[in-house]
């Protein structure tokens, strides 16, 4: 089981690096703000499964859950500062 | 095998630092930060500082981005283009350098998690071994915050409401 989580650890970090390819090359800012909420959703998940692989879950939902929240937050901010400035 | 995902945490901590200082427009560069504190907060979670990984993730990943966007909604588009100059002699000599004394005194400090280092021998114990029976808090780093300093908490709070206030009034018009 431990290996397992670990395989899905590392898995999921590779992903989180093709989205990273996609935020630092992005031509476009739109792009990089995908390729960011992209990142955001895998770190949700990454937190969960550190959570599970060291056994204390019940902390670790605090943590994604707040990050969830915040997120969204992010990403609302980004919309309306892109709604505002136009794509420059 | 916990020290591969470890490197693996930094390297892209590592390479989303270095893509903030490196784009060409301030947009980019507050996204990229925000994936940067968001990467520091899963290493902190991974060596086991949950309550740090949870300030890094919501201060860090969330509060900062949209403080940073508030501060950006009142620059023109020619202030958020970047045009940065060749680093000086100076500077390529001096950072170096401040890295390896950095480094030098890192040297000294106790290994991670060695029960006999100074700060787990000094006060900790008592904290971790009575926190509970003195106020039946299962989260020792909220009981040291909320109970034992909860004075200390409540003047901080209040220190950041009335600079919270102060910034909403000064800045009424322009956000």
């Amino acid at each position: 089981m431990k290996i397992f989580l670990f395989c899905v650890l590392v898995l999921l970090a590779i992903l989180i690096g093709a989205y990273l390819y996609r935020v630092l090359r992005g031509p476009t800012v739109f792009d990089r703000v995908l390729g960011l909420n992209g990142i955001s959703t895998k770190a949700i998940i990454l937190l969960i499964v550190i959570g599970v692989y060291f056994e204390r879950v019940d902390m670790f939902v605090d943590i994604s859950t707040g990050y969830a929240l915040l997120n969204l937050v992010g990403a609302l901010a980004v919309a309306k500062y892109l709604e505002e400035k136009g794509h420059s | 095998m916990t020290f591969s995902v470890q490197i693996l945490l930094l390297l892209l901590l590592l390479t989303t630092a270095a893509g903030a200082i490196m784009v060409k427009d301030l947009m980019s560069s507050v996204l990229l930060l925000g994936s940067y504190s968001f990467f520091l907060a899963l290493v902190w979670a991974w060596i086991g500082a949950v309550d740090v990984a949870f300030v890094e993730a919501v201060v860090g990943a969330g509060l900062a981005t949209v403080l940073f966007l508030l501060t950006l909604f009142g620059t023109a588009p020619k202030d958020t283009r970047l045009r940065r100059p060749p680093p000086s002699l100076t500077t390529l000599i001096i950072f170096p350098l401040l890295g390896v004394l950095l480094l030098y005194a890192a040297k000294d400090l106790p290994a991670f998690g060695d029960p006999n280092s100074p700060a787990s021998v000094h006060i900790s114990p008592t904290y971790l071994e009575q926190s509970y029976q003195d106020t039946n808090t299962p989260n020792v780093v909220t009981a040291v915050l909320m109970d034992y300093r909860s004075l200390d908490t409540m003047i901080e709070t209040v220190v950041i409401f009335a600079s919270g206030i102060a910034c909403a009034l000064l800045l009424r018009r322009q956000v």
